[in-house]
């Protein structure tokens, strides 16, 4: 048993092969299905996004597996040859494909690193995976742990937390403005796309009242529509001002639309609430002299892009941190698969020794003809301390050695020695459900991925079209 | 007993200042944790120490400006957890416990002889303890007032280093400013009451403007238009941070003069 993974990403294969070896979410099942029938192949996930395309999979024979999903990968587009495609494969197998599964859940391997989509995707792939009983024990335990991982990543790190963005460096300045967004009412000055962008991040983050202008009156109207806010006519939006806690100002007009007297005015009648300006044209909308007016943080483009170069050196620090996370947990995760190895041989070598046992005794009792039940018990008791006596020894290095370097060299060994192998094989066939056929193996796990999935990252995910597509 | 708790806490506010002095300037959130436990543990000896005193001299509590400092910080440490447990505001302790530990230090210089007071003298602990606590108040409307100043500057010249990941909102440190006198003033107003009436019963007069009572009655009136500024003209946000330093800053040479001056007893 063999756990491999084979793919291409963005590190590896342009654009042009990544779109090609893709697999559409309608035809994952039949993809699946597909790569579980090549032989050795006992588990499989497939997972398919603009960025990457990788097959997790459980295989008899490393090698051997390895050609196998090749061939499945090729024949997944039919234009697409063996060796175009070979050059932009990675293969990696045993603890080196299960810390890749931890790097890309934790979006490690992200061409942005921290971002939050992949591992919905991650868990949209499981999904399918389980659906079509594609995986089993151990791709279970791997994704699981994979998502885990990720969340522990996102948790205890601060990988996640920086805006990598320039629409969204402007809510986390917002947020070092204004600690309830909720309360907060927006103004977004012209229809440009960036300001949307913020717009809708800021509408995610909270804000609810949100005031529009545009030129064009029916501009207004529109978008008014779709953020769900107030039109205010564009010769009045400087007096409105003083509604607003945040203007996010992107227009094509090539002077300051915003001067200082009107954000002097404005605070004024704020009364000294101070207010976030952020002017994400170019060139600029509003006179940068506001920044010089208490109580009236005024940003431009060139700032935002600043934080954001400085949050991505940041998130490679943090990066750091989170990849010993991950060597961490590919370690907890290889103690399982080992003790996985050695439960099926000790369970095997009992039952083994308990059937000699048994019918060594009836065949003796039957010959000593009657007993009495006392002599009886004293037999069968010689027999299990003599069995027990000397299984014990074995039993007990299995358990201690399975964890070391050469465990599995040992397990191997008692299967030799006491000529285990069917028993072994079909103590594991039953755990392996794709092989096996038996199906509810894995029932008990479903729902936890599914359900796992949190609200903010599904609805950052579709709101981040700069962030990752 | 008391001595030893004291210097016990002395020694643990140390740590504690130092520890929440270095989370300012390290990508570490396990040195506040740090901070946070080692002034806990010092809080508890610190009340130890008030109570044990109290126990032990039988003697009217608050009398001296020893014990009155060694209240103030403990309040101000107490209002600090307090924060700091419900809104998780680390960078808080950063400021606050520093002026914990010089009021506690300063303490530990003035003499710890209680006077002998004259027993109409006796409840002046209850105008003490009011004015100690809205003090207090106005002790963290004064770091909430420098916390504000500083993320305003770093907003304003743009500088995202550490110490603006770590600040608070500026409106939530404008909020703090607001709560801080809004608590502190009525309870300096009582002090101040209470402190008349004691007046009175000992001496036979509400108030003879010496400086104690004349300043008092300064403090008074400033943070009472700070307080009704903020209400109605919009004293807020940046103003009312420079305010708030001032009247803090006014508060403390107020009574490093009276100190000085070698007053006995607090009253």
């Amino acid at each position: 048993m063999n756990i491999i993974v084979v793919g291409l990403s963005h590190k590896t294969a342009p654009v042009e092969v990544r779109e090609m070896l893709a697999v559409p979410e309608s035809r994952l099942g039949e993809a699946l299905n597909r790569l579980c029938a090549y032989p050795g192949i006992k588990e499989g996930v497939l997972l398919s996004t603009c960025n990457r395309v990788e097959v997790y999979a459980v295989v008899d024979e490393m090698e051997s597996g390895y050609t196998r999903v090749q061939e499945f990968l090729a024949d997944t587009h039919l234009s697409l040859s063996s060796e175009q495609l070979t050059p932009h494969l990675y293969w990696h197998g045993g603890d080196h494909a299960i810390s890749h599964l931890f790097r890309v859940a934790a979006s490690l391997d992200s061409m942005i690193v921290g971002e939050p989509q992949i591992l919905g995707q991650l868990k949209d792939a499981f999904e399918v995976a389980l659906a079509h009983k594609a995986s089993g024990v151990i791709l279970n335990k791997l994704v699981k742990k994979a998502i885990s991982v990720a969340k522990r990543v996102r948790t205890e790190t601060k990988i996640a937390e920086m805006a990598v963005s320039v629409s969204y460096a402007a809510v986390e300045l917002a947020k070092k403005i204004f600690s309830n967004l909720s309360e907060k009412t927006v103004l977004l000055v012209g229809a440009g796309e960036m300001a949307k962008l913020a717009a809708r991040h800021l509408i995610n983050n909270g804000v609810r009242h949100i005031m529009i202008t545009t030129r064009d009156p029916h501009g207004a109207l529109e978008l008014s529509r779709r953020f769900n806010g107030v039109p205010v006519p564009f010769d009045e939006f400087r007096r409105e001002m003083a509604e607003a806690d945040i203007v996010l100002c992107s227009t094509g007009a090539a002077h300051y639309l915003i001067r200082a007297e009107d954000v002097q005015r404005a605070i004024r009648l704020r009364m000294n609430r101070p207010i976030f300006l952020i002017d994400m044209s170019v060139p600029r909308n509003i006179d940068p002299t506001v920044g010089t007016i208490a109580n009236a943080f005024r940003f431009d483009i060139d700032d935002l892009e600043m934080r954001v170069e400085q949050n991505r050196e940041e998130r490679l620090r943090e990066a750091a941190k989170a990849e010993r996370m991950v060597e961490e947990e590919v370690g907890v995760v290889r103690q399982w698969l080992k003790s996985l190895e050695v439960t099926p041989t000790i369970v095997a070598l009992r039952k083994r020794a308990e059937e000699i046992k048994q019918a060594e005794l009836e065949k003796s009792l039957s010959r000593l003809g009657n007993l009495s039940p006392q002599e009886r018990g004293l037999i069968e008791g010689m027999a299990s301390a003599i069995v027990n006596k000397l299984l014990h020894g074995s039993l007990v290095t299995l358990k201690t050695e399975a964890n070391s370097a050469s465990g599995s060299l040992f397990i191997e060994a008692a299967k030799r020695f006491f000529n285990l192998d069917d028993e072994t094989t079909s103590g594991r066939t039953e755990q392996l459900p794709n092989t096996g056929g038996q199906s509810d193996a894995h029932q008990p796990d479903r729902p936890v991925p599914v359900a796992g999935r949190s609200g903010p990252e599904r609805a950052s995910a579709q709101d981040m079209p700069d962030e990752e597509t | 007993m008391p001595v030893m708790f004291f210097m016990t806490t002395m020694v643990l506010y140390l740590a504690g200042t130092a520890f929440s002095l270095a989370y300012l300037l390290r990508r570490s959130e396990a040195l506040s944790k740090v901070s946070l436990g080692v002034t806990g543990i010092g809080f508890i000896s610190h009340t130890l120490a008030l109570i044990t005193r109290v126990m032990a001299a039988d003697h009217v509590p608050l009398a001296s400006f020893h014990e009155a400092l060694s209240f103030f910080s403990w309040a101000l440490v107490l209002v600090f957890l307090g924060v700091e447990l419900r809104h998780r505001i680390h960078v808080l302790g950063s400021f606050i416990l520093p002026l914990a530990l010089i009021s506690l230090l300063s303490a530990a210089a003035l003499p710890k002889e209680v006077p002998t007071l004259e027993p109409v003298l006796r409840t002046v602990w209850v105008h003490v303890t009011l004015s100690i606590l809205g003090t207090v108040g106005f002790a963290v409307a004064f770091v909430a007032g420098i916390m504000y100043l500083i993320q305003d500057g770093l907003l304003k010249s743009k500088r995202f280093n550490i110490l603006y990941t770590k600040l608070p909102p500026l409106d939530y440190l404008d909020y703090l400013n607001q709560q801080s006198i809004v608590l502190g003033f009525p309870l300096l107003t009582l002090g101040i009451i209470t402190g008349a009436l004691s007046a009175e019963f000992a001496r036979g007069s509400y108030l003879n403007w010496n400086p104690e009572q004349t300043w008092a009655l300064v403090t008074w009136v400033f943070y009472f238009v700070v307080l009704m500024g903020r209400l109605t003209v919009g004293w807020r946000a940046k103003r009312a941070a420079y305010l708030t330093i001032i009247g803090f800053a006014g508060v403390v040479l107020t009574f490093i003069g009276v100190v000085l001056k070698g007053h006995g007893p607090v009253a």
